[in-house]
């Protein structure tokens, strides 16, 4: 019988104040396992203070063969970003 | 309190740890799958850095110039301390669970306790055992559901561990005279006072995972004492072995 | 987009999938799981990666080995510390390998049919306390030198992987050397024991920089690729030249009695490897080849029913939720 352990990926925060990132993945059989298996495998150096797991099947990605439309258009504009605009020198707190 | 007597005690309760986490030691590289291998070092080494401070105490408590590897390395048999059940091999993954599990069980409700020693070291040692003994109950435990409401075979193995291994419960909670003398003096805990949470949690457990306590009357005991099951021995020889063959030596 | 870009653009178009692939390499540009590849890409990749995983599991068997007999407790909880780090070594890059379209039991099959091949040096035997030493001191030096430009490589889950691993891996050579360093200044059956282990780990630590570069067949493409920064005889080269001065500092003799400083190439000349030793291992001829595999398949097969229970119960627990749903 084959049976094997999912998948999931791991999001840890470092410390409070910090969005969690994601730091790997592991197999395990549940939920509670995978948040054991997270801490043991992944905090053992103290790297964390909350966990995050989610079995890997449940995310969906975007495909970078979309990338050209997805993210492109964002790139002319420009005017999005502070450097845009133009202002005298001698003004301040802007 | 005659520091004779605090060693004796503590002795009681940090042999335990040195014998379990050389025992979860053994497994190391060994373990049914990475993430699991990686959990069970986890409690080796807390078990380890527990029998560390208690030791170097101890070193400090007897003032004879020992150290805390004199202590672990260079004691006969019968002076060691641990209780029985903790030194039963690791027979398969059904074995190391429950012998986990029947340890946590216990030491978790001790060191509740011990945390309250008017020794203060034994407290601040135990306050901070405390953390590592909750994850490991709760990883055990969680394991003896998986094994026992798992699969048909599982259910067999564990419950094949526990009727094996139920027989060292009991011995958990004798006192010798040393633990007596330090209930008496405030450094240690009535474990008799114990038993019944015990009880109650091993039920609570096992009725989830399906798993029958064994009916038997008959327990087994000598640990405490020194008196060891053969095992003992074989683990010796493996724990004193650099120890014994090149005597008076820095590592 | 610049007239310049609108041309560029137009040029890419001209541009197989895969020389598109090579320029964004050759730029610096990661790859990551879902981009394009070319096939040879990924198998090679697959086949490095889960090499390097494979050594990371394998090579907790020798020092494992010591670990119920480390002499003290310090030795003890450093060496157990270190040999779990090497499993969780093995999980970060067993599951990069993952992101490749490949299954760590996939992986585990390769390796315990022989297929997949790991480090040769790890079929050697650890047959005193000062093999702790000799390893963390050579073997996981020799691994620093060959693992810290992966750093950097071209696939991002195995760069990744890499940064976490050489982080966590520095203090392993520390240990090792600490060791070495506590033998040498010890009693005289303690240096013995040294030199002893320095003398038998010398040579295959020399070895895990793989074959000279003019035998090497995977070299140039690798170094396309970026799996590779450095030739094979070039990191033997570094190696040799920083270990030397560090077996001097601690009074002990590297086992070659051809060693000798070169001025001109500001490196030592070293004596000949004994390559018919090298590929007898790789073959599966050495020392304790069997026993390793012996062991990782044991412990898989052994743990089949625990893996299967977890899975099981998931599935029962699941159930559960679902009925109190309804």
């Amino acid at each position: 019988m084959k049976n094997n352990w999912p998948l999931w990926e791991v999001f840890v925060r470092s410390k409070n104040g910090l969005e969690h990132r994601h730091f790997g993945s592991i197999h395990a059989a549940d939920a509670e396992m995978a948040l054991e298996n997270a801490r043991d495998v992944y905090t053992r150096r103290n790297e964390g203070v909350s966990i995050w797991v989610v079995e890997s099947k449940h995310i969906t990605a975007s495909n970078p063969e979309n990338s050209g439309e997805l993210f492109e258009p964002a790139q002319d504009k420009i005017y999005r970003h502070p450097t845009f605009y133009t202002l005298p020198d001698e003004v301040k707190h802007m | 309190m005659k520091n004779e007597n605090k060693i004796q005690y503590i002795y009681g309760i940090a042999d335990n740890a040195l014998i379990l986490g050389q025992r979860l030691s053994e497994l190391c590289g060994h373990g049914p799958n990475l993430e699991t291998d990686i959990a069970m070092t986890n409690m080796a080494l807390d078990l380890l850095g527990q029998t560390r401070s208690y030791y170097q105490y101890v070193a400090q408590l007897s003032g004879d110039g020992k150290t805390e590897d004199d202590i672990a390395f260079l004691r006969i048999e019968r002076q060691y301390k641990n209780v029985l059940l903790v030194e039963q091999p690791n027979r398969h993954f059904g074995y190391v669970i429950t012998r986990q599990f029947f340890y946590d069980a216990f030491h978790l409700l001790l060191l509740e306790e011990l945390q309250n020693s008017n020794d203060e070291t034994v407290a601040a040692i135990a306050k901070k055992a405390i953390k590592e003994v909750s994850y490991h109950q709760r990883f055990s435990s969680d394991w003896i559901k998986r094994l026992g409401d798992g699969t048909e075979e599982s259910h067999q193995k564990v419950q094949e561990a526990v009727d094996d291994l139920w027989k060292y419960t009991d011995e958990l909670f004798h006192m010798t005279d040393d633990d007596k003398i330090a209930v008496e003096n405030g450094v240690g805990v009535n474990t008799y006072d114990l038993r019944e949470k015990y009880d109650q949690r091993i039920r609570e457990v096992f009725e989830e995972a399906t798993i029958t306590i064994p009916e038997t009357k008959w327990f087994q005991k000598g640990g405490k004492q020194g008196i060891h099951s053969e095992h003992m021995g074989y683990l010796l020889s493996d724990l004193q072995y650099m120890q014994r063959t090149y005597p008076n030596m820095k590592w | 987009m610049s007239e310049k870009e609108i041309k560029n653009h137009g040029a890419e178009h001209s541009l197989s999938l895969e020389e598109i692939f090579e320029q964004r390499i050759a730029r610096d540009e990661k790859i990551e799981p879902k981009d394009w590849m070319p096939e040879k890409y990924r198998k090679t990749h697959i086949r490095q990666i889960s090499q390097h995983a494979h050594s990371e599991i394998v090579g907790m068997l020798p020092e494992g080995n010591w670990i119920t007999r480390a002499p003290s407790l310090r030795r003890k909880v450093a060496l157990l510390a270190k040999v779990q780090d090497e499993a969780g070594h093995g999980l970060y890059l067993y599951s990069a390998c993952e992101t490749l379209g490949i299954s760590r039991e996939e992986l585990y099959e390769q390796l315990h049919t022989g297929k997949a091949k790991y480090s040769s040096i790890f079929n050697y035997p650890t047959v005193t306390w000062a093999d702790m030493g000799a390893i963390g001191w050579l073997v996981d030096g020799a691994a620093i030198i060959n693992q810290v430009p992966l750093c950097s490589t071209s696939y991002g889950p195995y760069a990744r992987a890499m940064i976490r691993v050489c982080k966590e891996e520095s203090f392993h050579q520390r240990q090792g050397y600490e060791i070495m360093i506590t033998l040498a200044n010890g009693s005289p059956e303690q240096k013995e024991m040294a030199q002893d282990a320095l003398n038998r780990w010398w040579w295959p630590s020399l070895m895990m920089f793989g074959p000279t570069d003019a035998e090497s067949v995977h070299t140039a493409q690798s170094m396309k690729w970026k799996l590779k920064r450095k030739t094979n005889d070039e990191l033997r080269q570094q190696f040799i030249d920083q270990t030397v001065p560090q077996a001097e500092l601690i009074g002990l003799t590297i086992p070659d009695p051809d060693l000798k400083w070169n001025e001109e190439k500001k490196g030592y000349d070293f004596g000949k490897i004994d390559w018919d030793e090298f590929w007898q291992v790789v073959k599966g001829h050495g020392p304790c080849n069997k026993e390793r595999m012996t062991a990782r398949v044991n412990a898989w097969e052994k743990g089949e029913w625990v893996r299967n229970a977890a899975m099981a119960y998931a599935k029962k627990q699941e159930d559960k939720k679902l009925k109190k749903a309804i």
